[in-house]
């Protein structure tokens, strides 16, 4: 571990970093763009629950690499490439997790939700979607931590976030870079793991009197 | 579209069908990579979270570990253990036990777990040893969740198998590695192609497998789901 070489690549790893999170934070929020609409159908009509689970979940089983190289021909060697990928990995989990958390809100809840007089829109917002949230979120920290992996890569197509490191490191045979990557990447997801444990927390404050 | 054809002509070009540097030989080289790091990632994460799951110990850990374990980047360990160890299989294996290891003791764990309390406690007073009860009783019970651990780890294990390449090694990452630096688009995109059926391929044969090994008294398909989306498993 050389010390010396992190102290004079302090801007080159803030920039790596600030694009890895870039790139995470854009493809979850694109993911759940296209995966909460998916759910919500997913949830309310069963029959489509399975072939959008079987979609995505083909999606999902593509390799990255392969993912990422069969997306060059349409989108090229652009950061479009790498934040189109990275989506595509993202929603097998939103959309499962949001289905089986709408589907987890027990019939009576809804029933009496109805009975007092909520239309569709108001019990999906105030009954269903708090209720379902401890599992929607905990889609999100799997897709979070899953993506922050995956940025790494995109090193292959010249991106990389914190995994251009890697290939540094390989093409001077030198570790530091490489392990710089490494545990700034996992700390990264930890960091982003804890980051949405707290804000469901804070969503969902009932869940925290219980205890 | 242009692209397309040369595809075909990648696929339907005899050269690339034989010899080693074939799609046969780098074909059986990938699975043989898959399977060596599946298999001794099974090994070490089978019996550790069975003790686990029966004794009720590192609850915490156990479940965790899938999580942190998908943070790790396989392209980072695989070049930081090729550098440390020089030019061997060590940095390809390393890298895919690493990322096999983490499903398979988390899905096992949790399995073995959720077997009724109620079960294991009749099972303990007919009599049967804890051995027994593992074996007989808490195992064929959570084998659904033990078959998704090995599944999601041999799906990932075959997809990552691919950056054996990157540090020179065969396997399908080849036509990846190769056509990504010549620019060729045609046989990049065949090798993904390929990884990705194969991805598949290893998915389905895993389903399969799953039928096969679950006893038909134990498949509570919706609770399995329901388990599933709670621990994130990959497995759809």
């Amino acid at each position: 571990m050389d010390w010396a070489w992190v102290g004079s690549h302090l801007d080159d790893i803030q920039h790596l970093l600030l694009q890895h999170i870039t790139f995470t934070v854009s493809a979850l929020f694109f993911g759940f763009i296209i995966a909460f609409p998916l759910a919500l159908v997913a949830a309310r009509y069963p029959r489509l629950y399975q072939p959008i689970l079987g979609i995505t979940g083909v999606l999902f089983t593509i390799p990255s690499i392969a993912l990422f190289l069969l997306l060059l021909p349409f989108t090229g060697l652009s950061e479009t490439t790498c934040i189109l990928g990275l989506t595509i990995y993202t929603l097998l989990v939103l959309v499962r997790n949001t289905v089986e958390g709408l589907r987890g809100v027990p019939d009576d809840v809804k029933e009496a939700a109805e009975a007092m007089g909520y239309r569709p829109l108001a019990l999906l917002m105030k009954v269903e979607l708090p209720i379902a949230l401890p599992v929607v979120i905990a889609g999100l920290r799997i897709a979070a931590v899953t993506t922050i992996g995956l940025v790494t890569i995109t090193a292959l197509i010249t991106f990389g976030g914190l995994g251009a490191f890697f290939i540094d490191g390989f093409r001077r045979d030198f570790a530091t870079p490489i392990i710089v990557g490494i545990v700034l990447s996992v700390a990264l997801a930890v960091a982003a793991d804890l980051s949405l444990v707290g804000v469901q927390r804070v969503l969902t404050p009932w869940a925290r009197t219980r205890r | 579209m242009e692209f397309l054809a040369d595809l075909f002509e990648w696929f339907s070009d005899p050269i690339n069908w034989s010899g080693t540097e074939g799609i046969p030989a780098r074909l059986w080289e990938h699975i043989q990579y898959s399977l060596i790091a599946t298999f001794i990632g099974a090994l070490i994460a089978l019996p550790l979270a069975l003790v686990l799951g029966h004794t009720g110990r590192g609850g915490l850990l156990a479940i965790n570990l899938t999580n942190t374990g998908r943070a790790i980047p396989s392209l980072g360990i695989i070049i930081l253990v090729y550098i440390a160890a020089g030019l061997n299989l060590l940095p390809v294996y390393a890298a895919l036990v690493a990322l096999a290891i983490p499903p398979i003791v988390t899905n096992t764990y949790v399995g073995i777990r959720s077997v009724d309390r109620g079960v294991r406690e009749s099972a303990e007073g007919m009599g049967l040893t804890g051995f027994q009860v593992l074996k007989d009783v808490e195992i064929p019970v959570a084998m659904p969740l033990i078959m998704a651990g090995i599944r999601t780890s041999a799906v990932q294990v075959v997809a990552t198998a691919t950056l054996a390449a990157y540090i020179g090694f065969g396997g399908l990452g080849r036509f990846l590695i190769d056509g990504l630096a010549t620019f060729d688009l045609a046989q990049m995109t065949g090798g993904a192609v390929l990884v990705a059926v194969l991805s598949l391929a290893v998915e389905v044969a895993f389903g399969a497998l799953q039928n096969a090994l679950v006893s038909e008294g134990v498949a509570p398909r919706k609770r399995t789901a329901t388990i599933r989306a709670k621990l994130g498993s990959t497995t759809a």
